[in-house]
């Protein structure tokens, strides 16, 4: 009982989440009556005033140690991506101010599922044992299967979401299975006591079905080839906001599981910031091998998109490819560079889908098409776009390439250079896509006759709020060094 | 008593005719049916690991949490099951294919 209560108080962001949302879901049921605009107003501003409270709550020192009887840790990777998931959702809840999709259409269940997802985000982050792991990860998924049906008249945001939750709802049940053989064979839920029983007697090939099983459904989670077949179509489909919210939140989150699992559950820590794999399975390769196919399927793919939504769908898939890098490089230094690359992720990838919105709300399309000729309706907005695809792309003196240059950085300290020397050329080949898009915008010609562009003051605020840290990054190298630094103190090396 | 392979054996069987099912059928209700099938597989380990491991109960609650969560699952999609029949009057997944993966 006394540990419920000392974990309460270290787990405040997500409590204030949880009082929101019975807040906001009060005051949607309140305010049926009023007008559309009215009640959006005030949902949205208790979604805000809820989610910037859990924003400011997320910070400080993380504690060290664990909460709720070794169910979530309160460590440095929890403390790192707190932030990042309520600095997420309060972007997107702006977004959804903003697109067109949106419009004229009540906020009341989107703002209380938005604050769900964000809590279920935090509790998947910290899970470090299989029940927790397991309910965060459901929890998000189910939440965000709702938002990308929201649109409930509309056939292709019904489709994305039935396509989500059938593959979303196989890819868990196979990492349930997984996790139960997992349990079977170590006899404990704690994924320390896990990591305990596989270093005492190994399981052998036992222990290679559950890898890949729950590869699976973490590679659901993070869009990961083979296991992608839903991002591109889900992304089309679902109201665009929702897409943004679904390339950083989730992915995030499904990378600290990776972290988790693999780094506290079947590997355990060197001296020299190396990990070691137990169990008698060297699952190195594993991540490896969905690194490069990631990337390279993401990167080839996105070339022949002609759709926005699609492209960045594909994008993210490589990026995800990227990041893996970092995750498999079986090191402190590769978590650190996951949780870096992912901070930096967030303000790039969610400055393209903005201008994406905006563009949409402009023109009404998806297609690249519509984007010809923008430089003339809007300079602004077309350097706004050019600079996070530069970031994307990885150029200097933009945030995405320090994110690279961690990730690159790490994998070769442990050796895997060919693997960096892949990531290099992939982001070569990324620059073909991303390139394509800002020619479109800038060199092809539209129709003359649109009007220029007016952004509203909302739209200018968020603009800059995502294109000066990705301009910016170069001046804090400093506070990059240390969001790795701090991601890196897992609950046993703290 | 029954010995924990028997059960590992019919969950394994349970497994793979959910894996199978998703794999064949078209019609998006049987999907789910077989998604259930799934889930209760990896119950079924769970709740015979549990009960073959000295002091391990985690297991069985886990059981019973899957199953309140299995729920919650179908429900939210059968939903959209719904939602989408209502626009498009037919539950087969070839028919949802405007969206091209």
């Amino acid at each position: 009982m006394s540990d419920v209560l000392a974990s309460l108080g270290r787990f405040l962001p997500e409590l204030l989440l949880m009082g929101a949302l019975a807040i906001v879901i009060v005051a949607d049921l309140a305010t049926q009556t009023w007008s559309l605009a009215k009640s959006r107003n005030l949902l949205v501003g208790l979604t805000l005033v809820g989610l910037g409270a859990a924003f400011v709550a997320s910070f400080g020192e993380p504690g060290g140690g664990s909460l709720f009887a070794s169910m979530i840790a309160d460590d440095g990777l929890l403390g790192v991506l707190r932030p990042l998931f309520a600095l997420t959702a309060i972007f997107v809840l702006l977004f959804s101010l903003r697109s067109k999709e949106l419009d004229g259409v009540r906020m009341g269940e989107m703002v209380a599922l938005l604050l769900t997802v964000t809590a279920a985000l935090m509790w998947m982050a910290g899970s470090v044992n299989l029940v927790m792991i397991y309910l965060s990860l459901e929890t998000v998924s189910v939440a965000s299967y709702i938002m990308v049906g929201y649109l409930s008249s509309d056939r292709l945001s019904n489709e994305a979401s039935l396509k989500y939750i059938l593959f979303g709802a196989v890819s868990t049940g196979v990492m349930l299975f997984g996790l139960s053989l997992l349990y079977g064979l170590t006899g404990t839920l704690d994924l320390y006591e896990v990591r305990a029983a596989l270093a005492a007697n190994d399981a052998g090939p036992a222990l290679i079905l559950v890898l890949l099983l729950v590869a699976g459904g973490i590679g659901f989670k993070i869009a990961a080839a083979p296991f992608h077949f839903w991002c591109p179509d889900v992304y089309t489909g679902a109201p665009t906001p929702v897409t943004a919210f679904l390339s950083v939140g989730p992915k995030a989150a499904g990378f600290a599981v990776l972290i988790r699992f693999f780094y506290s559950g079947i590997a355990q820590p060197g001296a020299d910031g190396t990990f070691t794999a137990v169990g008698g399975v060297d699952w190195q390769g594993l991540l490896i091998v969905l690194a490069v196919i990631t990337m390279t399927l993401g990167n080839v793919a996105a070339l022949l998109q002609t759709n926005m939504k699609r492209l960045l769908a594909y994008s993210s898939i490589a990026h995800a490819g990227t990041i893996l890098i970092g995750a498999a490089a079986l090191s402190s230094a590769g978590i650190g560079a996951v949780a870096t690359y992912l901070v930096i992720y967030l303000f790039m990838n969610l400055g393209a889908f903005l201008v994406v919105i905006l563009v949409h709300r402009a023109t009404g399309t998806f297609e690249l098409d519509g984007y010809a000729g923008f430089w003339k309706r809007s300079p602004l907005l077309t350097v706004a776009m050019g600079i996070f695809l530069f970031s994307l792309m990885g150029i200097p003196p933009f945030a995405g390439f320090f994110a690279k240059l961690y990730v690159f950085a790490a994998a070769i300290e442990a050796d895997l250079a060919w693997v960096a020397v892949v990531g290099v050329l992939n982001s070569a080949v990324a620059a073909f896509y991303y390139i394509k898009v800002l020619r479109i915008m800038a060199v092809d010609r539209g129709d003359g006759a649109l009007p220029a562009l007016r952004f509203s003051r909302l739209d200018a605020a968020l603009l800059l709020a995502l294109v000066v840290p990705n301009v910016v990054g170069i001046l804090f190298g400093g506070a990059l060094d240390q969001i790795s630094e701090v991601a890196q103190r897992l609950l046993d090396l703290a | 008593m029954i010995p924990l392979e028997h059960y590992l054996i019919v969950s394994a069987a349970l497994f793979s005719v959910g894996v199978f099912g998703i794999l064949t059928r078209r019609n998006a209700v049987n999907v789910l049916m077989c998604i259930e099938l799934i889930f209760n597989s990896a119950n079924i380990n769970l709740v015979a690991f549990s009960r073959f491991i000295e002091g391990a109960l985690g297991g069985q609650v886990f059981a019973l949490l899957v199953i309140v969560v299995a729920a919650c699952e179908a429900a939210v999609a059968l939903a959209i099951v719904m939602s989408l029949y209502r626009i498009t009057k037919q539950v087969n997944l070839d028919e949802a294919a405007e969206l091209k993966g």
